[in-house]
């Protein structure tokens, strides 16, 4: 009883948060209401005994990536309203196709492998942290290895990309050029 | 209709990803667009988690771990390659960016 409340409930704040952030015309809208929608997520996530991909959830994604959104809008334009695509007849009929396949798809899939069996089953008397510490750290540990040199990588080319003058290396200038450079900086703070 | 089984989860679903597909496709700013993902990603996130509850199984759990990874490090990179963008041109529109076309 209470579950199908929590879910109705959950499930209207959720699409209608998205649905603003795909139509909204205003760019600081669609952050806050993708913001928004995340926390939403993470309540099925909870309501399915998922309680640490739930907190995962509002961590990474309400965190972390709206604070780097955040972050990013800083340098772009974002009072001015946002341009929309002119309606083009073909690419809305596509839409509704490949929309329409799409949901035979996703519910058809379980109907027709119902004889599915568990790989990894849920131990007994363990809580849902305890059980993915447990599957993460023995049957998924390379991925995860391989999951952390990407994030790495990410965070690497992030700064390289986000930084300035990170096309120059000081390693491979020699002294005069550094001195060179300091003194141009000195010019243009004096200036 | 009060029994919330795996059909509900996997209709909503279906329902955000919809959503998210709309978005990417009648957008035109590059940020609404990574938005639109981030939707999808999300969208796709339900769906394992509730796979997982319903056959007793951890696997989708992991697996939307690795998407949310994924989606994380996307966003790092994705908005770097925009700030770059940015600075070069002043406009995030993606109409700008056909310079290959044939």
């Amino acid at each position: 009883m209470f579950e199908a409340i929590a879910f109705y409930l959950f499930a209207f704040l959720t699409i209608a948060m998205f649905y603003i952030t795909v139509t909204t015309s205003q760019a600081l809208y669609a952050l806050t209401a993708l913001a928004a929608g995340m926390i939403f997520i993470s309540a099925f996530f909870f309501i399915l005994g998922a309680d640490f991909l739930g907190a995962v959830q509002i961590v990474v994604y309400s965190g972390a990536v709206m604070a780097l959104y955040a972050f990013g809008m800083m340098f772009f334009d974002t009072t001015r309203e946002v341009k929309e695509k002119a309606a083009n007849k073909f690419i809305v009929t596509g839409l509704a196709t490949i929309s329409a396949i799409l949901v035979v798809v996703i519910v058809a899939a379980p109907i027709v492998a119902d004889n599915i069996t568990a790989y990894y089953p849920m131990t007994e008397g363990a809580g849902n942290t305890q059980e993915v510490g447990i599957v993460l750290f023995t049957k998924y540990l390379v991925p995860f290895e391989l999951a952390a040199v990407m994030l790495l990588v990410a965070m690497v080319s992030g700064i390289v990309l986000a930084g300035k003058k990170m096309d120059l290396s000081l390693t491979l200038m020699s002294d005069r050029e550094i001195l060179e450079m300091r003194e141009e900086k000195n010019k243009k703070v004096l200036s | 209709m009060m029994e919330i089984g795996l059909n509900h989860y996997l209709v909503l679903s279906t329902i955000l990803f919809s959503i998210g597909l709309i978005g990417v496709m009648r957008r035109k700013n590059l940020l609404m667009l990574f938005f639109a993902t981030e939707i999808l990603l999300n969208s796709v996130n339900i769906a394992f988690a509730a796979i997982s509850h319903f056959y007793g199984d951890l696997t989708g759990q992991m697996f939307a771990f690795f998407v949310i990874a994924i989606a994380a490090s996307e966003v790092a990179v994705g908005l770097g390659l925009l700030i770059v963008w940015h600075k070069r041109h002043n406009a995030i529109d993606l109409d700008l960016m056909s310079t290959m076309r044939g």
